[in-house]
């Protein structure tokens, strides 16, 4: 005789418990869920990338270098994320030309805006670097970069003394024509590291890497590290500028600072 | 015979522990999703990974979810790379929040991590200065010698009455000692070798582990540690006494039984037991 059909009670209870189990965790996850989706949670949740960036800054010195490394390290590919060729007429029209009707604005509050073609951003003085690039999703890669010092052009235009963030507008629109736009405080604009990139692995930047410049800003995230750059301008908030936090990124709640 | 067990610093402790590593576990698992690849060395070579969780079209056109590990393809359809009808990494029920969203998941861990390390800070100051640590946590020489006896009785489920159940045995010091001092704060310095900032200052941190995308293959191997220390946990502390052992971490007191039919357990009678 088989008993298929007789249930016995440690049955019963273990299906119980199961069951009790699976609907606890079913209502914790719904919970967390509705948590995330509430305005003020996230809020909260944001209070700690404070401390996070005040630690931060209290542990690693502004001045700190990221750490270079040989060719040796240089990664076989390195990928292209985000947009890898930017669909405006305008931005197609300047690469058809090989960017020589590019031109870099700077502007905002500086004593004297200016602008500079491609040769005249590679006379300046340049640094060349090894770095390692970590996405926000969690792959690195390595790369040897060559650009102009942001702080020689800062010394250029003379920012005025209300300035207190560079913002970079890019030249990629999402789908919904939102522009990318990044933006970084004076000490990193003046990090001996911060370049505006031209050339990466020895050769011209090319377009699904940021042609014909992007920044350069090590010891921060992927995302801090803007392509297809057409025009600088210097400010004394971010907050009049898209969703108001200070780049593409972080107005979809990701962390300005970009350090962890 | 009822003893106090757990002062109530290790109680608080306890319970926020649980809930951090609960959101951390999940929203990790989410974060892991965003690139659902593990590397050693410093790049992450794509070719190149030592963990990989992908969906693949067969040539009938079907989606499989495939983890391979050193090269060697598992099928993993419905848990890990494809599940739900997406392409995943781990399934929803596995991450914080449910669906795709990095931004949030860093959120809630980061966030969590904060409270996991000041618990795990003020935990470590409060088991040295108290002696907690020493008394009851690290597996003293007479622990070590009965290693083997301890072991078979904990494979074969028989579990010490009497006066021995007052202190932890030599598998529980060990355990708790390799996670409250070992597995704790390899985690909490694998996060921070992540942390591109914090190596600019610190570079000597992520080459520790051999780079940081070692390091992220280490935070999490090591947060599969706690899985398996958590189940094993949840295992003894269901099959020792579900009732008593929640009792004690909840209220403090502990109930002994006392050796029944044994004679090598020396029986302390409470006066108020
Ligand atoms: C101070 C404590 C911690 C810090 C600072 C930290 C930091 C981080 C960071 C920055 C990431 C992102 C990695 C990436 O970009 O892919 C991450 C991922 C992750 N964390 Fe943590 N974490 C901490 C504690 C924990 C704990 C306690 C657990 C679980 C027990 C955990 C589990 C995970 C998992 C599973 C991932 C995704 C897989 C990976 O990238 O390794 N973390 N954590």
């Amino acid at each position: 005789m088989t008993r298929r059909f007789s249930k016995t009670p440690t049955v019963d209870r273990r299906r119980f418990l199961t069951r009790a189990l699976q609907a606890t965790g079913f209502l914790l996850l719904a919970g967390c869920d509705s948590l995330s989706r509430s305005d003020w949670f996230p809020q909260l949740l944001g209070k700690t990338e404070n401390a996070s960036e005040k630690v931060q800054r209290l542990l690693s010195p502004r001045q700190a270098m990221a750490k270079e490394f040989t060719p040796d390290d240089l990664s076989p590919v390195f990928p292209a994320n985000g947009t890898s060729n930017p669909e405006s007429e305008a931005y197609q029209a300047l690469a058809k030309n090989g960017f020589a009707d590019w031109k870099l604005e700077i502007g905002g509050l500086v004593h004297d805006p200016a602008s500079f073609s491609l040769d005249e951003l590679r006379a300046f003085p340049s640094r060349t670097q090894i770095t390692r690039h970590d996405c926000v999703e969690g792959w690195s890669a390595i790369a040897k970069w060559k650009g102009a010092r942001l702080s020689a052009l800062l010394e250029r235009v003379r920012p005025l003394p209300s300035a207190r963030y560079v913002v970079f507008h890019c030249a990629d629109p999402d789908e919904d024509g939102q522009p990318y736009y990044e933006s970084i405080d004076f000490e990193d604009a003046h990090h001996p590291q911060t370049i505006l990139a031209y050339e990466i692995n020895d050769t011209a930047l090319p377009i699904q890497h940021g042609a014909p410049i992007r920044l350069r800003v090590e010891r921060q995230l992927g995302y801090k590290q803007a392509k297809y750059l057409m025009q600088i301008e210097l400010v004394e908030s971010v907050e009049s500028i898209a969703g108001g936090r200070g780049g593409y990124w972080e107005d979809r709640g990701y962390e300005w600072y970009a350090g962890i | 015979m009822h003893v106090y067990r757990h002062t109530w610093p290790v109680r608080l402790g306890h319970w926020l522990n649980l809930l951090c590593l609960f959101v951390l576990i999940m929203s990790g698992l989410q974060i892991f999703n965003a690139h659902p690849a593990l590397y050693w060395g410093d790049r992450s070579d794509r070719d190149r990974p030592f963990l990989s969780m992908r969906a693949v079209i067969t040539e009938s056109g079907e989606r499989r979810g495939i983890t391979t590990v050193w090269g060697h393809p598992f099928d993993t359809t419905g848990v890990l790379g494809y599940s739900s009808g997406m392409r995943r990494g781990f399934p929803s029920w596995a991450t914080l929040p449910g669906p795709q969203w990095l931004a949030m998941g860093r959120r809630w861990h980061l966030f969590f991590a904060w409270i996991f390390v000041v618990n795990g800070l003020l935990f470590w100051l409060y088991a040295l200065f108290s002696r907690h640590f020493w008394k009851d946590l690290v597996p003293k020489w007479n622990d070590l010698r009965h290693i083997g006896r301890d072991l078979w009785r904990h494979l074969t489920f028989h579990h010490p009455t009497g006066e021995e159940a007052r202190h932890y045995n030599v598998m529980q010091k060990m355990a708790y000692t390799g996670i409250v001092f070992g597995i704790g704060p390899l985690i909490v310095l694998t996060g921070l070798s992540m942390s591109p900032a914090f190596d600019a200052a610190f570079p000597w941190l992520p080459d520790l582990f051999g780079g940081r995308q070692s390091a992220r293959t280490v935070h999490f191997l090591a947060c599969f540690a706690f899985v398996g220390f958590a189940v094993v946990h949840l295992v003894m502390v269901a099959t020792t006494g579900l009732v008593n052992n929640l009792r004690s971490m909840v209220t403090g007191w502990f109930v002994i039984e006392q050796g029944g039919g044994t004679d090598d357990a020396q029986v302390f009678q409470d006066p108020n037991g």
